[in-house]
């Protein structure tokens, strides 16, 4: 089967200002492709694209004809003038009975904020919500716009193995963006390196030694490129208490 | 000033019961038009937008004369090319958008007053159409405002649910499939004709206070958009109400009557809302 997203040759230009150059990037169902790069690099630019928000100047982009995106935007504060409920967020444009939220909030670990106002959620919180938000739109493709900001290492964790528990469960691909360059989830079928082009790309370890990555971000920074693989003896539900029953492991190591 | 003897004779004169009534019920029209519109435009902090677009209604004035037909339609027709022009420039990066709707806003203000003084033919009530006059409304007028009332209300609320989806995050809005374009344009639309027609009642300078305060006081009891916008309706009417009886007791301009009662009722709003605005 076709990829469920394709970028061929992609560039993108405002005025005489190069965003983006000659970008190939592909995701295929159950792939978990993961887009690092510094700032201005052009990642929110390429994801823009890749939503259709914003036209490539140049290049290609080819969607599978039953793509069904679900979005994780990079920035949301939601202005406080407007009232806005965890429940009529979820739903704004999508259509949900009451058991779909309800499992889409729990899939994150906040199904106890249903009803909460938005405004009293914490950035963490909030970012599940909206997490919680694409999901129920039942995606075949996530697309991800660091997803992990506003959360501290746990919650980063934790957000990864809901985001693989979700690529397990559905076999939806998942484009994720970051900016976090010393973690880059174990799950990752491929990191592109971004910077203005395509720097390098492959698989989380190989990339990692690649001179280009070594070269762009230096040994110091490269050199804490960690590929997240964990063992966790417990884990945290969202009011703190641990949890024991749910024990996690990885089926495999990558190395 | 004796303030016994002017409300007295004006309450006391059966005549004048029917423009008090006529104000009431015109006001009220707009309070109806005014809330739910009010409220976008403060979720989408587009308040300046509001004051561009009155301001330019002035012109819209003159340019109604001009060409023969009426001062409304010319408003209507005015609001229109500003609003496309404003949806236009924001667009751009040369000049800060606030910078630009204070140029366009007071531009369109001076080149109405400006067209409205060459016009030695017709003889224009400046004042009325700068701070409005409710206490003049006509059979007609009211006739207009429900007519507006009944095509802005049903026009808001056919893109009420994707308009609120573009306010909270464009982007997400778009990635899901809502017409952004075409949504914003029609809410512009609606701006357009709420301003033409409450122009009357409160005049260009003090439309977007109709539009915005009692928006900010409703906040205070709402939970969701919708109990928001019928709770900017209800204080709007008190609004109306109050300002109208204000002016009659101690014989206020009218316009400028609703506006200080909308702006008293905030004020309470603050001192006992049970809910307070929340930074985050």
């Amino acid at each position: 089967m076709a990829a469920l997203i394709s970028l061929n040759g992609v560039g993108l230009s405002h005025g005489a200002k190069h965003i983006l150059n000659h970008v190939d990037l592909a995701v295929d169902e159950r792939e978990i492709v993961t887009l690092i790069g510094p700032n201005g690099a052009g990642k929110s630019s390429l994801v823009k694209i890749a939503l259709g928000l914003e036209k490539p100047s140049q290049g290609q982009v080819t969607r599978r004809a039953d793509l069904r995106i679900g979005y994780l935007p990079q920035r949301f504060a939601i202005d406080a003038a407007l009232p806005m409920s965890v429940r009529r967020i979820l739903t704004l444009t999508a259509k949900a009975d009451d058991a779909m939220l309800r499992e889409a909030l729990r899939e994150v670990g906040v199904e106890n904020l249903i009803d909460a106002s938005v405004h009293n959620l914490s950035g963490g919180e909030l970012q599940r919500v909206m997490l919680a938000r694409a999901l129920i739109r039942r995606p075949n493709l996530l697309v991800l716009d660091e997803p992990t900001q506003n959360m501290d290492i746990g919650g980063s964790v934790e957000c990864y193995q809901i985001i693989q528990r979700v690529r397990d469960r559905t076999n939806c691909g998942v484009l994720l963006v970051s900016h976090d360059l010393s973690i880059v989830m174990a799950a990752t079928t491929r990191v592109y390196c971004l910077n203005g082009h395509v720097c390098c790309s492959g698989h989380p370890d190989d990339v990692s030694r690649d001179p280009e990555f070594l070269r762009m971000f230096g040994p110091t920074g490269a050199g804490t490129l960690a590929v997240y693989t964990h063992h966790h003896d417990h884990e945290h539900a969202p009011d703190g208490h641990v949890v024991h029953e749910h024990q996690h492991h990885h089926g495999h190591h990558h190395g | 000033m004796d303030m016994s003897c002017t409300s007295t004779s004006i309450i006391t004169a059966t005549t004048m019961d029917n423009f008090i009534l006529r104000a009431l019920v015109a006001g009220i029209g707009i309070a109806l038009i005014a809330g739910p519109l009010g409220c976008f435009i403060v979720w989408r902090r587009m308040a300046y937008f509001g004051d561009t677009l009155s301001h330019a209604a002035l012109l819209g004035v003159a340019a109604g004369f001009a060409l023969g037909v009426s001062p409304i339609a010319g408003v209507i027709m005015t609001c229109i090319a500003i609003g496309a022009v404003l949806l236009g420039v924001q667009s751009q990066s040369r000049v800060p958008t606030d910078t630009l709707l204070g140029i366009l806003s007071h531009t369109a203000l001076s080149f109405g007053l400006i067209a409205l003084s060459f016009m030695d033919t017709v003889r224009v009530d400046l004042m009325g159409y700068l701070f409005g006059d409710i206490l003049a409304v006509t059979t007609a007028d009211i006739a207009w405002i429900y007519a507006g009332a009944v095509v802005i209300l049903s026009g808001l609320l056919m893109i009420w649910r994707p308009l609120v989806a573009l306010t909270i995050h464009a982007d997400l809005a778009v990635a899901e499939g809502v017409p952004a374009h075409r949504i914003r344009i029609i809410f512009m639309l609606l701006i357009a004709l709420t301003v033409a027609l409450a122009m009357k009642i409160v005049g260009v300078l003090l439309i977007s206070a109709l539009l915005l305060i009692p928006t900010a006081a409703a906040r205070r009891c709402a939970s969701s958009p919708e109990q928001m916008a019928l709770a900017t309706v209800g204080l709007g009417v008190f609004a109306v109400t109050g300002g109208l009886y204000a002016s009659l007791m101690w014989d206020l301009p009218s316009g400028p009557g609703i506006v200080a009662a909308a702006t008293v009722i905030f004020v309470l709003s603050l001192l006992v809302g049970p809910r307070a605005f929340r930074s985050s």
